[in-house]
């Protein structure tokens, strides 16, 4: 019990590393800044392992709830609301990886930040970063949460805008937390019908009260946390700010979509699921919007160029399956799908941090191939992370993604699978298009007068580049100028979180092995999700083969980008993948026109009413109508026209005025 | 007799005005001084009635009651409650910032600063009179030393706006006049007593006034407070003034000059027509509503900073008076947590356009860009108060804000969910702005911006920490403010039918089914 009272210091070290390098950072200075704040997010880490041990050591089964308050934050009248933290095995899962993943990123960070202007600034904001998305994680309260909510918001608007003398960065910060308040504002209405009806905003006691609600309530909240987590979540709707987040330093990108802001919308489905249970509607609702996300951000990925924005759409549609497996009841699949992406999908963006690094910030896949032959062990820790997003076995992505599917599939919803399966397919093809476009294949990044072999091969010299692509709106063409040097392996503090996270995301699967007494992670969730009807396989024969199912269609979708590019690209301006899709391949690449429609009309008739309303409405009939007024009764009183000078006079009368009109009614009523 | 402390506070920067104006005006310093030394004394003096107050009582504190013209009937009646004592609070600290904000002011020094001291005096009285002849004559004195500071020494157009401030909020004034003698002498006729006395009036008024009178007399009253507010559609002088305004005048306007309206409320209109109040809550509701929204927009497409500022104050206090006219004990509470909150966080977005200005002398967004990078500590200072005023959990604005809206949901659910995308709307304009004014790389002179000095910091920093401070521990405000709201809204219950909701959590629930159970027997 004691130890767990000591549960907010898992924030706590993160917020202070924030306090003291906001204030002091300048002073402190590269690298130690960097250092306190790696350090201390390890303590936290330290921590949450002491916090974990301590939790599973309660003694019955009873507990497996501890709540900490640490003070009273609200008090007005019969609203009530405490500084307080809950330790329950969710939110313990989810200190234990957050905390985990974001030593290992701080860490990287320390050799990706050299030398930049702000770098005691960006590990203040890393450091607040990860406290406000412990803070949620631990909240015994929605408020409570909301507040971690919104200091995630908050930072990842500072960390996406970080270069923010790039105008893209700036909008695109801005974009994030606009889009994601969107969603806050249905989190907000979710917690007022929730006060409303049950008066009180505490998890437990909410939970308690949910049986009185009418269907209607519970659907209605059940929705607006939902809108909150498409926010956060980047689903759709909503989505579309999460491509345009890796303005940010790389490692932020590994940040948001790995640990600290993703997850928090399914963080919250899970934490709310007695809501979501409630709810037959809403749970249907939130297995539809995954699984049409999950799909539609696959077929973006085919086809975009950018090394970040392959991954990025790629988080848009593992976070469907997440939904997916919430909305079919499947947390357990679901919570085993977070920890698992965590793992593979921070390896890889911090893979990619040091492949842009090591290439002179070139972030295009076109003009990159066979940089396994120099830096090898990033390409290592990139292929590991390869194979266990496209599902094959044994890494942790299989057991998890084939887990989601299966739940599916038992649990009756045969079109959500089929969906599931098709956008497996095109996972297995677009990661590995992107693998063999960066490691493998032909180098298609060296400057034309350092013209070497892969070049002279086709004509010698590099290509003609075409400023405008067919395809796929960012980026335009590939990068200019090439490398003039050899790429160059990341500093060791950067090659070793991505092995570790490589290594986390072969044996990550152990924790989630589906096989009776040995899936220790479904073991450990369920008490927080007693009451939840369990899904089984209806024999292990159908559940073997379904996985069997699965594996072969990744294996195809895998072979047929091999087939694809397994030399490369001849010329980095005819990628095989456009010519196949054709018209289809320049929606895919567009996203469908759904950020540019959106931003067409941000900037068109919406910017044009306001500023009809600013005009027209506000300065020419309102203001007007007070001028038109006052220059009426200035006429009326002639020699008062002169302002300046008349303001006693005015006075006097408008007073004078009242008296009169007081003294007659007076008068009247007493006559 | 115990020492007049409210008195006092009224007393003293008056006294503090007189001091400056006996120094010649050629020795600034001096002046500077006394001023800063008396709006310092009255803080002090505001404190130590802080540390004084008696928390968790609902009645008027450290009152003083003194005839003053028997004939009549108007008293020296002050007292302070927690409707009002934030508000001193905020004015106290407001001042001298003020007056450290205006360091460079060079003309006329010691005029502006008699001004200045006139002002914290006029407001201290509107705020802590109990007599309401006395507080109009607060209220309307409150108006002519910011009358002589935007025309003294504000910008371009400070004749126009200032005159009309002027005389947009005095012809809102003479209804209040009217419907304060109306109250009193009705009073006088059924009773015999004739007294300007709130605590007499709002005794009697709710049975006494007929309800059509008390219909047009709570419109008088409406109108008075809703041109200071300003609601929409009366809010047009606003933008003028605080554009047109000196920065000390900014602060001080949107901190506390616009709270004398929703004060105006909450002290006057509620507890004395708490008939009209329930029954034509929806048309304040629509109001504040639409201010919100408006005001977002509006503010959204201003090319002038100062500007943009102003109108997300009409939006800023239609979250106020959504809170107020909720009535509840949330809405009431995160109406007065607003007018707090908000007074901390546009003063130091006021503040920090006002040094911007010094140092660039233009407030035009497009004028503007890369701030951050060539000043980082105004950038990050300014972002944060941005986030500040966004509502952003953590600053004192969303604990305001939340309560204000979780109120209103209670009794008017579709006004709150309305109003509630106003604060998506917050954030657009503001990180618009930002987006233009900080981001980006600087050219030409925005490149060789000074950062902020330590006075300016001086100015800013503890508006800021305070909004932090009261975002995470809003505990020593609310269980203060508490009381008195109660007391409001239980005297609203007991005058009409209507009755406040109050959800309680499941396990205090002595019974879900209770009325259903009595409906039963």
């Amino acid at each position: 019990m004691r130890t767990l009272d000591l549960i907010w210091l898992v924030p706590a070290f993160p917020a202070l590393g924030a306090a003291v390098l906001l204030l002091f950072g300048k002073r402190i200075g590269e690298p130690i800044s960097g250092w306190i704040a790696t350090g201390l997010m390890c303590l936290s880490f330290l921590t949450s392992i002491v916090m974990a041990v301590a939790f599973v050591g309660l003694p019955s089964e009873a507990e497996h709830r501890h709540v900490v308050t640490v003070f009273d934050w609200f008090a007005s009248g019969g609203f009530e609301v405490k500084m307080g933290f809950l330790a329950d095995p969710i939110s313990i899962t989810w200190i234990l990886f957050v905390t985990g993943i974001a030593t290992l990123i701080h860490l990287y960070s320390i050799g990706y930040m050299h030398g930049d202007a702000r770098f005691s600034r960006f590990f203040a904001y890393l450091n607040l970063f990860v406290a406000s998305m412990l803070v949620l994680v631990l909240g015994s309260s929605f408020l409570v949460t909301f507040l971690g909510w919104e200091g995630v918001g908050l930072c990842s608007y500072l960390l996406i805008s970080f270069w923010f003398e790039r105008n893209s960065a700036a909008v695109a910060g801005k974009k994030a937390f606009v889009t994601t308040r969107i969603g806050d504002f249905g989190f907000m209405l979710a917690m007022f019908l929730i006060f409303a009806h049950l008066g009180t905003l505490d998890y437990g006691a909410a939970a308690e009260g949910i049986g009185e609600l009418a269907g209607g309530t519970a659907t209605a909240i059940a929705l607006l946390l939902f809108l909150g987590a498409v926010g956060k979540s980047a689903q759709i709707p909503l989505h579309f700010w999460l491509p345009d987040a890796m303005e940010g330093p790389t490692p932020v990108s590994a940040l948001i979509h790995a640990a600290t802001m993703v997850t928090a919308g399914i963080f919250i489905v899970a934490r709310a699921h007695p809501f979501f249970e409630a709810s037959q509607v809403s749970q249907d609702v939130v297995m539809w919007v995954g699984a049409i996300t999950a799909l539609t951000a696959a077929t973006v990925a085919l086809v975009q160029n950018d090394i970040k924005r392959v991954l990025a759409y790629s988080t848009v549609s593992q976070l469907g399956y997440m939904f997916l497996a919430l909305g079919v009841g499947a947390y357990g699949a679901a919570i085993g799908l977070v920890v698992a992406h965590a793992f593979f999908k921070a390896a890889l963006f911090l893979g990619s941090g040091t492949v842009i690094h090591g290439t002179g910030e070139n972030q295009d896949i076109r003009t990159m191939g066979g940089l396994r032959r120099y830096m090898p062990l990033t390409a290592l820790g990139f292929i590991v992370a390869w194979l266990a997003i496209a599902g094959m076995p044994p890494f942790a992505g299989f057991w998890a993604k084939d887990e989601v599917l299966a739940k599916a599939f038992f649990h009756g919803d045969y079109a959500v699978w089929v969906i599931g399966l098709c956008a497996a397919v095109l996972t297995a093809f677009y990661m590995t298009r992107e693998t063999f476009l960066v490691f493998l294949g032909n180098e298609r990044f060296r400057a034309a007068s350092h013209g070497d072999e892969a070049h002279a091969d086709h004509g010698g010299g590099h290509h003609e580049i075409s400023t405008e692509s067919p395809t796929v709106a960012y980026p335009a063409a590939p990068k200019e100028p090439w490398l003039t040097h050899d790429p160059h392996e990341g500093s060791p503090t950067m090659i070793a979180p991505v092995l570790v996270l490589a290594f986390l995301a072969v044996i990550g699967g152990l924790i989630i092995l589906p096989f009776k007494g040995i899936e220790i992670l479904g073991h450990f969730l369920e008490p927080a999700f007693e009451g939840v009807k369990p899904i089984y396989p209806t024999s292990f024969l159908a559940g073997f083969g379904l996985s069997v199912l699965a594996v072969g269609l990744a294996a195809t979708g895998i072979a047929v980008a091999v087939s694809m590019y397994r030399r490369g690209l001849e010329d980095p301006n005819d990628d095989p993948i456009d010519r196949r899709l054709g018209a289809l391949g320049r929606v895919f690449g567009n996203a469908y026109y759904v950020d540019s429609t959106i931003g067409r009309l941000v900037g068109g008739p919406v910017r044009a009413f306001a500023d009809w309303t600013a005009r027209v409405v506000d300065q020419g009939i309102i203001d007007g109508a007070v001028n038109g007024v006052a220059s009426g009764v200035s006429a009326i009183g002639g020699g008062l026209r002169r302002l300046q000078s008349g303001i006693v006079r005015q006075y006097a009368i408008v007073a004078f005025a009242g008296v009169v009109a007081l003294l007659v009614y007076v008068l009247v009523r007493s006559l | 007799m115990t020492f007049p402390v409210l008195t006092t506070l009224i007393i003293l920067p008056l006294a503090g005005a007189i001091a400056t104006t006996l120094v010649s005006g050629k020795r600034v310093e001096s002046v500077r001084i006394i001023g800063q030394i008396t709006a310092l004394a009255t803080l002090g003096v505001t404190l130590w009635m802080l540390a004084d107050f008696g928390t968790g009582r609902a009645g008027y504190q450290f009152l003083s009651d003194h005839s003053w013209s028997s004939d009549l009937g108007i008293r020296w009646i002050v007292g302070v409650d927690g409707i009002s004592l934030f508000m001193v609070v905020l004015n106290a600290i407001l001042t001298p910032i003020a007056l450290l904000a205006s360091q460079r002011v060079e003309v006329r020094a010691k005029a502006f600063t008699a001004w200045i001291l006139v002002l914290e005096a006029a407001l201290m009285g509107a705020f802590l009179s109990l007599d309401l002849v006395l507080f109009f004559v607060f209220f309307e004195l409150s108006l002519v030393p910011m009358y002589f500071l935007i025309a003294g020494w504000g910008h371009g157009r400070r004749q126009y706006a200032a005159m009309k401030f002027f005389i947009y909020t005095m012809a809102g004034s003479a209804f209040l006049l009217v419907g304060i003698l109306t109250v009193a002498y009705l009073h006088r006729d059924a009773t015999g007593l004739l007294t300007f006395d709130i605590r007499v009036l709002q005794r009697w008024a709710p049975a006494g006034l007929a309800p059509a009178t008390a219909a047009w007399l709570f419109a008088a009253f409406t109108i008075a407070f809703a041109v200071k507010v300003p609601l929409f559609p009366l809010h047009t002088w606003l933008p003028d003034a605080h554009t047109e305004a000196p920065t000390a005048g900014s602060v001080i306007l949107a901190g506390l000059m616009l709270k004398l309206g929703t004060y105006g409320f909450l002290r006057f209109v509620l507890p004395l027509f708490p008939d009209p109040t329930v029954r034509y809550a929806w048309v304040l509701l629509t109001l504040s509503v639409i201010g919100i929204i408006y005001g977002a927009i509006v503010a959204a497409m201003q090319p002038d900073l100062k500007r943009l500022i102003a109108y997300s104050s009409i939006a800023h206090l239609g979250f106020v008076v959504l809170g107020i006219f909720a009535l509840t004990q949330q809405g009431l509470d995160g109406a007065i947590f607003t007018m707090l909150s908000h007074g901390l966080t546009t003063g130091v977005l006021f503040l920090i356009v006002g040094f911007l200005y010094e140092r660039r002398h233009t407030r035009l967004i497009a004028d503007f860009g890369g701030l951050w990078k060539a000043a980082p500590v105004m950038g990050g200072l300014f972002v944060m108060t941005a986030f500040a005023s966004v509502g952003l959990p953590g600053f004192s604005g969303f604990v305001g804000e939340f309560l204000a809206l979780l109120g209103a949901f209670l009794t008017h659910r579709w006004f709150a969910v309305v109003a509630a995308s106003g604060v998506i709307l917050a954030a657009v304009y503001l990180l618009w702005a930002v987006q233009r004014v900080f981001t980006g790389v600087p050219e030409g002179e925005n490149a060789t911006i000074r950062d902020l000095s330590v006075r300016e910091l001086t100015c800013v920093v503890p508006l800021l920490g305070l909004s932090l401070f009261l975002g995470f521990y809003p505990r020593p405000v609310l269980d203060r403010i508490g009381p008195s709201v109660k007391a409001v809204v239980t005297h609203i219950e007991r005058s009409t039918g209507y009755e406040a909701p109050s959800p309680s959590a499941p396990e205090a629930e002595e019974s879900p089914a209770g009325p259903e159970s009595e409906e039963a027997e």
